[in-house]
Protein backbone atom coordinates (compact mmCIF):
# COMPACT_ATOMS: atom_id res chain seq x y z
CA UNK A 1 0.00 0.00 0.00
CA UNK A 2 0.97 3.63 -0.22
CA UNK A 3 0.65 4.58 3.45
CA UNK A 4 4.20 4.67 4.57
CA UNK A 5 5.11 7.38 1.88
CA UNK A 6 2.63 9.52 2.55
CA UNK A 7 3.40 8.89 6.64
CA UNK A 8 7.04 9.83 5.60
CA UNK A 9 5.27 12.88 4.09
CA UNK A 10 3.45 13.75 7.31
CA UNK A 11 6.64 12.86 9.42
CA UNK A 12 8.36 15.54 7.06
CA UNK A 13 6.03 18.37 7.46
CA UNK A 14 5.85 18.03 10.98
CA UNK A 15 9.12 18.21 11.52
CA UNK A 16 9.86 21.17 9.53
CA UNK A 17 7.25 22.95 11.10
CA UNK A 18 8.37 22.16 14.50
CA UNK A 19 11.95 23.17 13.51
CA UNK A 20 10.48 26.33 12.62
CA UNK A 21 8.44 26.74 15.77
CA UNK A 22 11.04 25.91 18.03
CA UNK A 23 9.28 23.25 19.35
CA UNK A 24 11.00 20.44 21.30
CA UNK A 25 7.84 18.01 20.96
CA UNK A 26 5.36 17.25 19.03
CA UNK A 27 2.61 16.09 21.44
CA UNK A 28 -0.47 15.85 18.89
CA UNK A 29 -1.16 16.17 15.11
CA UNK A 30 -4.14 17.09 13.57
CA UNK A 31 -4.44 15.37 9.82
CA UNK A 32 -8.03 15.65 8.10
CA UNK A 33 -8.38 12.59 6.09
CA UNK A 34 -11.24 12.89 3.66
CA UNK A 35 -13.25 9.81 3.31
CA UNK A 36 -12.45 9.82 -0.53
CA UNK A 37 -8.67 10.21 -0.03
CA UNK A 38 -8.13 6.78 -0.16
CA UNK A 39 -5.81 6.04 2.95
CA UNK A 40 -6.29 4.01 6.13
CA UNK A 41 -5.98 5.73 9.16
CA UNK A 42 -4.31 2.64 10.98
CA UNK A 43 -1.87 1.93 8.24
CA UNK A 44 -0.64 5.62 8.84
CA UNK A 45 -0.52 4.73 12.36
CA UNK A 46 1.43 1.83 12.15
CA UNK A 47 3.68 3.28 9.67
CA UNK A 48 4.08 6.57 11.92
CA UNK A 49 5.03 4.75 15.09
CA UNK A 50 8.02 3.67 13.10
CA UNK A 51 9.18 6.82 11.24
CA UNK A 52 8.69 9.05 14.15
CA UNK A 53 10.78 6.71 16.21
CA UNK A 54 13.85 8.85 17.83
CA UNK A 55 12.85 12.03 16.61
CA UNK A 56 10.29 14.90 18.66
CA UNK A 57 7.55 13.28 17.00
CA UNK A 58 7.64 10.19 18.44
CA UNK A 59 4.77 9.84 20.95
CA UNK A 60 3.05 12.21 19.93
CA UNK A 61 -0.91 10.93 19.27
CA UNK A 62 -2.34 11.32 15.68
CA UNK A 63 -5.97 12.50 15.20
CA UNK A 64 -7.98 12.49 12.43
CA UNK A 65 -10.46 14.05 11.77
CA UNK A 66 -13.22 13.04 9.30
CA UNK A 67 -13.88 14.81 6.34
CA UNK A 68 -17.42 13.27 5.01
CA UNK A 69 -17.97 12.48 0.96
CA UNK A 70 -19.81 15.78 0.00
CA UNK A 71 -21.48 15.36 -3.60
CA UNK A 72 -23.60 17.91 -5.62
CA UNK A 73 -26.38 16.60 -8.04
CA UNK A 74 -25.84 17.97 -11.18
CA UNK A 75 -29.34 17.78 -12.33
CA UNK A 76 -31.02 19.63 -9.37
CA UNK A 77 -28.43 21.22 -7.64
CA UNK A 78 -28.94 19.08 -4.31
CA UNK A 79 -25.88 18.83 -1.98
CA UNK A 80 -25.67 15.28 0.01
CA UNK A 81 -23.32 12.76 1.85
CA UNK A 82 -22.65 9.86 0.23
CA UNK A 83 -25.00 6.88 1.74
CA UNK A 84 -24.52 3.36 1.72
CA UNK A 85 -21.88 3.98 -1.14
CA UNK A 86 -24.89 5.24 -3.31
CA UNK A 87 -23.55 7.14 -6.05
CA UNK A 88 -27.00 8.71 -6.81
CA UNK A 89 -29.46 12.70 -5.95
CA UNK A 90 -31.46 11.41 -3.02
CA UNK A 91 -34.08 14.16 -4.13
CA UNK A 92 -34.32 13.60 -7.97
CA UNK A 93 -32.31 9.66 -8.27
CA UNK A 94 -29.98 11.04 -10.99
CA UNK A 95 -26.48 9.08 -11.53
CA UNK A 96 -25.15 12.91 -12.25
CA UNK A 97 -22.93 13.55 -9.10
CA UNK A 98 -20.30 16.05 -8.98
CA UNK A 99 -17.09 15.15 -5.91
CA UNK A 100 -17.00 18.81 -4.00
CA UNK A 101 -15.72 17.33 -0.72
CA UNK A 102 -13.92 14.28 0.94
CA UNK A 103 -10.72 14.33 -1.21
CA UNK A 104 -8.51 16.14 1.00
CA UNK A 105 -5.44 14.65 3.14
CA UNK A 106 -3.87 17.22 5.07
CA UNK A 107 -2.03 18.28 8.13
CA UNK A 108 -4.55 21.11 9.98
CA UNK A 109 -2.51 21.41 12.97
CA UNK A 110 -0.08 20.47 15.88
CA UNK A 111 0.03 20.88 19.51
CA UNK A 112 3.90 20.99 20.13
CA UNK A 113 5.81 21.33 23.78
CA UNK B 1 1.38 23.37 25.07
CA UNK B 2 0.49 25.25 22.44
CA UNK B 3 -1.10 24.68 18.79
CA UNK B 4 0.41 25.68 15.28
CA UNK B 5 -1.55 25.76 12.36
CA UNK B 6 0.01 24.00 9.83
CA UNK B 7 -2.66 23.57 6.49
CA UNK B 8 -0.67 21.57 4.58
CA UNK B 9 -0.94 18.80 1.78
CA UNK B 10 0.39 15.80 2.49
CA UNK B 11 0.71 14.83 -1.26
CA UNK B 12 1.74 18.39 -2.19
CA UNK B 13 5.43 16.85 -2.39
CA UNK B 14 4.34 14.62 -4.98
CA UNK B 15 1.95 16.93 -6.55
CA UNK B 16 4.99 19.61 -6.89
CA UNK B 17 7.42 17.08 -8.69
CA UNK B 18 4.77 15.74 -10.75
CA UNK B 19 4.56 19.78 -11.70
CA UNK B 20 8.18 19.69 -12.97
CA UNK B 21 8.15 16.18 -14.53
CA UNK B 22 5.46 18.07 -16.67
CA UNK B 23 7.55 20.72 -17.20
CA UNK B 24 10.36 18.73 -18.49
CA UNK B 25 7.86 16.85 -20.79
CA UNK B 26 6.67 20.21 -22.28
CA UNK B 27 10.17 21.44 -23.08
CA UNK B 28 10.80 18.20 -25.23
CA UNK B 29 7.32 18.76 -26.85
CA UNK B 30 6.83 15.41 -25.53
CA UNK B 31 2.61 14.10 -24.91
CA UNK B 32 2.50 12.21 -21.69
CA UNK B 33 -0.88 9.26 -20.93
CA UNK B 34 -0.97 8.02 -17.27
CA UNK B 35 -2.69 4.25 -18.51
CA UNK B 36 -4.70 2.86 -15.57
CA UNK B 37 -6.79 -0.24 -14.98
CA UNK B 38 -7.57 -3.33 -12.81
CA UNK B 39 -4.53 -5.74 -13.47
CA UNK B 40 -5.18 -7.66 -16.70
CA UNK B 41 -7.70 -5.32 -17.99
CA UNK B 42 -5.48 -4.53 -20.89
CA UNK B 43 -2.74 -1.86 -20.33
CA UNK B 44 0.36 -3.46 -22.13
CA UNK B 45 -2.30 -4.84 -24.96
CA UNK B 46 -3.37 -1.65 -25.49
CA UNK B 47 0.05 -0.13 -25.98
CA UNK B 48 1.29 -3.28 -28.21
CA UNK B 49 -1.93 -2.05 -30.30
CA UNK B 50 -1.02 2.03 -30.38
CA UNK B 51 2.61 1.72 -31.22
CA UNK B 52 1.84 -0.67 -33.97
CA UNK B 53 -0.72 1.60 -35.22
CA UNK B 54 1.08 4.79 -34.60
CA UNK B 55 4.82 3.97 -34.72
CA UNK B 56 5.10 5.45 -38.45
CA UNK B 57 3.62 8.83 -37.20
CA UNK B 58 5.22 9.09 -33.58
CA UNK B 59 8.57 8.30 -32.02
CA UNK B 60 6.66 6.60 -28.39
CA UNK B 61 8.38 5.53 -25.82
CA UNK B 62 6.99 3.81 -22.76
CA UNK B 63 7.63 3.15 -18.84
CA UNK B 64 5.77 0.14 -17.22
CA UNK B 65 5.33 -0.12 -14.00
CA UNK B 66 4.78 -3.26 -12.03
CA UNK B 67 5.48 -4.75 -8.51
CA UNK B 68 7.64 -6.70 -9.88
CA UNK B 69 9.23 -8.36 -12.85
CA UNK B 70 9.96 -6.86 -16.58
CA UNK B 71 7.49 -9.10 -18.54
CA UNK B 72 5.92 -6.25 -19.91
CA UNK B 73 8.91 -4.07 -20.82
CA UNK B 74 10.40 -7.73 -22.50
CA UNK B 75 6.61 -7.27 -24.54
CA UNK B 76 7.62 -3.85 -25.46
CA UNK B 77 11.33 -3.59 -26.25
CA UNK B 78 12.01 -4.05 -30.01
CA UNK B 79 8.42 -1.81 -30.54
CA UNK B 80 8.60 1.60 -28.70
CA UNK B 81 11.66 3.71 -29.07
CA UNK B 82 12.36 3.16 -25.76
CA UNK B 83 11.39 1.51 -22.43
CA UNK B 84 12.00 2.35 -18.56
CA UNK B 85 10.69 -0.41 -16.24
CA UNK B 86 9.80 0.51 -13.02
CA UNK B 87 9.38 -2.04 -10.34
CA UNK B 88 7.67 -0.78 -7.25
CA UNK B 89 8.00 -3.50 -4.93
CA UNK B 90 10.90 -2.04 -1.98
CA UNK B 91 9.82 1.69 -2.77
CA UNK B 92 7.60 2.85 -0.27
CA UNK B 93 4.70 3.19 -2.62
CA UNK B 94 4.26 -0.31 -4.42
CA UNK B 95 0.44 -0.23 -5.52
CA UNK B 96 1.17 2.69 -8.01
CA UNK B 97 3.53 5.04 -9.54
CA UNK B 98 4.55 8.32 -8.47
CA UNK B 99 5.87 11.33 -9.02
CA UNK B 100 9.82 10.86 -8.35
CA UNK B 101 9.42 7.43 -10.11
CA UNK B 102 8.74 9.16 -13.13
CA UNK B 103 11.54 11.57 -12.58
CA UNK B 104 13.82 8.71 -12.45
CA UNK B 105 13.10 7.07 -15.88
CA UNK B 106 13.09 10.46 -17.47
CA UNK B 107 16.60 10.48 -16.99
CA UNK B 108 17.35 7.74 -18.20
CA UNK B 109 14.83 8.24 -22.06
CA UNK B 110 16.03 10.26 -24.97
CA UNK B 111 13.94 12.59 -24.57
CA UNK B 112 15.02 14.80 -27.50
CA UNK B 113 13.53 12.12 -29.84
CA UNK B 114 10.17 11.24 -28.51
CA UNK B 115 6.79 12.67 -29.06
CA UNK B 116 4.56 10.47 -27.01
CA UNK B 117 5.21 8.89 -23.42
CA UNK B 118 2.59 5.85 -22.78
CA UNK B 119 2.99 4.96 -18.90
CA UNK B 120 1.75 2.23 -17.92
CA UNK B 121 0.96 2.34 -14.11
CA UNK B 122 0.69 -0.83 -11.28
CA UNK B 123 -2.56 -2.78 -12.16
CA UNK B 124 -4.68 -1.07 -9.31
CA UNK B 125 -8.05 1.25 -9.22
CA UNK B 126 -7.51 2.71 -6.24
CA UNK B 127 -4.01 3.89 -5.33
CA UNK B 128 -3.16 5.88 -8.69
CA UNK B 129 -5.24 7.91 -8.54
CA UNK B 130 -4.03 9.84 -5.91
CA UNK B 131 -0.68 10.48 -7.72
CA UNK B 132 0.00 13.00 -10.30
CA UNK B 133 2.86 11.60 -12.08
CA UNK B 134 3.00 14.33 -14.74
CA UNK B 135 1.07 13.05 -17.23
CA UNK B 136 -1.51 15.56 -19.78
CA UNK B 137 -4.11 13.21 -20.33
CA UNK B 138 -5.48 10.01 -17.81
CA UNK B 139 -7.07 6.99 -19.12
CA UNK B 140 -8.77 4.19 -17.24
CA UNK B 141 -9.17 1.09 -18.94
CA UNK B 142 -12.18 -1.45 -17.88
CA UNK B 143 -12.72 -4.86 -19.73
CA UNK B 144 -15.52 -6.71 -20.06
CA UNK B 145 -14.71 -10.01 -17.73
CA UNK B 146 -14.49 -7.81 -14.76
CA UNK B 147 -18.00 -6.35 -15.27
CA UNK B 148 -19.95 -3.36 -15.76
CA UNK B 149 -20.09 -2.26 -11.73
CA UNK B 150 -16.27 -0.74 -11.65
CA UNK B 151 -17.14 3.01 -11.94
CA UNK B 152 -19.77 2.35 -8.69
CA UNK B 153 -17.25 0.50 -6.59
CA UNK B 154 -14.18 3.10 -7.73
CA UNK B 155 -15.32 5.95 -8.45
CA UNK B 156 -12.20 8.20 -7.71
CA UNK B 157 -10.35 6.90 -10.75
CA UNK B 158 -13.26 7.47 -13.31
CA UNK B 159 -14.26 10.62 -12.19
CA UNK B 160 -10.52 12.11 -12.98
CA UNK B 161 -10.17 9.89 -16.30
CA UNK B 162 -9.88 11.91 -19.60
CA UNK B 163 -10.71 8.92 -21.46
CA UNK B 164 -12.30 5.20 -20.24
CA UNK B 165 -11.35 2.83 -22.70
CA UNK B 166 -14.26 -0.71 -23.03
CA UNK B 167 -11.70 -2.78 -23.76
CA UNK B 168 -12.20 -6.94 -24.56
CA UNK B 169 -14.82 -6.28 -26.74
CA UNK B 170 -15.08 -9.82 -28.27
CA UNK B 171 -15.90 -10.82 -24.91
CA UNK B 172 -19.67 -9.61 -25.02
CA UNK B 173 -21.43 -12.26 -26.15
CA UNK B 174 -20.19 -14.42 -23.22
CA UNK B 175 -20.29 -11.90 -20.62
CA UNK B 176 -23.73 -9.91 -18.41
CA UNK B 177 -21.80 -6.45 -19.19
CA UNK B 178 -24.46 -3.62 -19.79
CA UNK B 179 -22.61 -1.22 -21.72
CA UNK B 180 -25.10 1.92 -21.72
CA UNK B 181 -25.27 1.32 -18.01
CA UNK B 182 -21.48 1.04 -17.27
CA UNK B 183 -21.13 4.71 -19.42
CA UNK B 184 -24.18 5.97 -17.89
CA UNK B 185 -22.47 5.83 -14.17
CA UNK B 186 -18.81 7.20 -15.72
CA UNK B 187 -20.75 9.90 -17.49
CA UNK B 188 -22.83 10.45 -14.29
CA UNK B 189 -18.96 11.18 -12.18
CA UNK B 190 -17.74 12.78 -15.45
CA UNK B 191 -19.40 14.09 -17.95
CA UNK B 192 -16.69 15.26 -20.35
CA UNK B 193 -15.11 11.54 -20.48
CA UNK B 194 -14.41 9.93 -23.65
CA UNK B 195 -15.03 6.57 -24.77
CA UNK B 196 -13.51 3.84 -26.62
CA UNK B 197 -14.70 0.69 -26.98
CA UNK B 198 -12.02 -1.66 -28.14
CA UNK B 199 -10.87 -5.28 -28.46
CA UNK B 200 -6.85 -5.48 -28.65
CA UNK B 201 -7.45 -9.12 -29.99
CA UNK B 202 -9.52 -8.35 -32.54
CA UNK B 203 -8.04 -4.61 -33.08
CA UNK B 204 -12.05 -3.55 -33.03
CA UNK B 205 -11.94 0.19 -32.12
CA UNK B 206 -8.15 0.79 -32.00
CA UNK B 207 -8.52 2.83 -35.49
CA UNK B 208 -10.52 5.38 -33.16
CA UNK B 209 -8.70 5.49 -30.52
CA UNK B 210 -5.49 5.64 -31.94
CA UNK B 211 -6.71 8.83 -34.02
CA UNK B 212 -8.40 10.54 -30.55
CA UNK B 213 -4.71 10.14 -29.08
CA UNK B 214 -3.07 10.89 -32.81
CA UNK B 215 -5.11 14.25 -32.65
CA UNK B 216 -4.13 14.76 -28.48
CA UNK B 217 -0.84 14.35 -28.96
CA UNK B 218 -0.44 16.69 -32.16
CA UNK B 219 -2.77 19.19 -30.61
CA UNK B 220 -0.80 19.20 -27.48
CA UNK B 221 -0.46 23.60 -26.93
CA UNK B 222 3.35 22.68 -25.59
CA UNK B 223 3.94 21.76 -29.08
N1 LIG C 1 -9.97 -11.78 -25.54
C1 LIG C 1 -9.25 -10.71 -25.29
N2 LIG C 1 -8.16 -10.80 -24.51
C2 LIG C 1 -7.44 -9.66 -24.28
C3 LIG C 1 -7.80 -8.40 -24.83
N3 LIG C 1 -6.92 -7.49 -24.39
C4 LIG C 1 -6.03 -8.13 -23.62
N4 LIG C 1 -6.34 -9.46 -23.54
C5 LIG C 1 -5.64 -10.50 -22.79
O1 LIG C 1 -5.77 -10.20 -21.40
C6 LIG C 1 -4.58 -10.58 -20.71
C7 LIG C 1 -4.03 -9.40 -19.93
O2 LIG C 1 -3.64 -8.38 -20.82
P1 LIG C 1 -2.48 -7.35 -20.52
O3 LIG C 1 -2.41 -6.42 -21.67
O4 LIG C 1 -1.26 -8.05 -20.09
O5 LIG C 1 -3.12 -6.61 -19.26
P2 LIG C 1 -2.42 -5.57 -18.28
O6 LIG C 1 -3.48 -4.60 -17.87
O7 LIG C 1 -1.21 -5.00 -18.91
O8 LIG C 1 -2.03 -6.50 -17.06
P3 LIG C 1 -1.04 -6.16 -15.82
O9 LIG C 1 0.12 -5.40 -16.37
O10 LIG C 1 -0.68 -7.50 -15.30
O11 LIG C 1 -1.87 -5.36 -14.85
C8 LIG C 1 -3.62 -11.10 -21.75
O12 LIG C 1 -3.70 -12.50 -21.78
C9 LIG C 1 -4.15 -10.50 -23.04
O13 LIG C 1 -3.84 -11.27 -24.17
C10 LIG C 1 -8.97 -8.36 -25.65
O14 LIG C 1 -9.37 -7.31 -26.16
N5 LIG C 1 -9.65 -9.52 -25.83
MG1 LIG D 1 0.76 -4.94 -18.20
ZN1 LIG E 1 -30.88 15.64 -7.90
Amino acid sequence: MHELGVTQSIVNIVLDKAKEAQASKIVQINLVAGELAGFVPECIQFYFDILSKDTIAQEASLIFIPAPAQLRCRNCSTSFHLQNTLWSCPKCDSQSVEIIGGRELYVESMEVE
Amino acid sequence: MRKIEVVQNILGANDSIAAQNQRLLDEHRIFALNIMSSPGAGKTSLILQTIAKLRSKLSIAVIEGDVASTIDAEKIKGHAAAVVQINTQNMPESCSLIANMIDRALKSLPLEDINLLLIENVGNLICPSEFALGEHKRVVISSLPEGDDKPIKYPMIFADADAVVINKMDFLPYVDFDIAAFRHAVEGLNPKVKFFEVSCKTGIGIEGWCSWLLTETQLNPHK
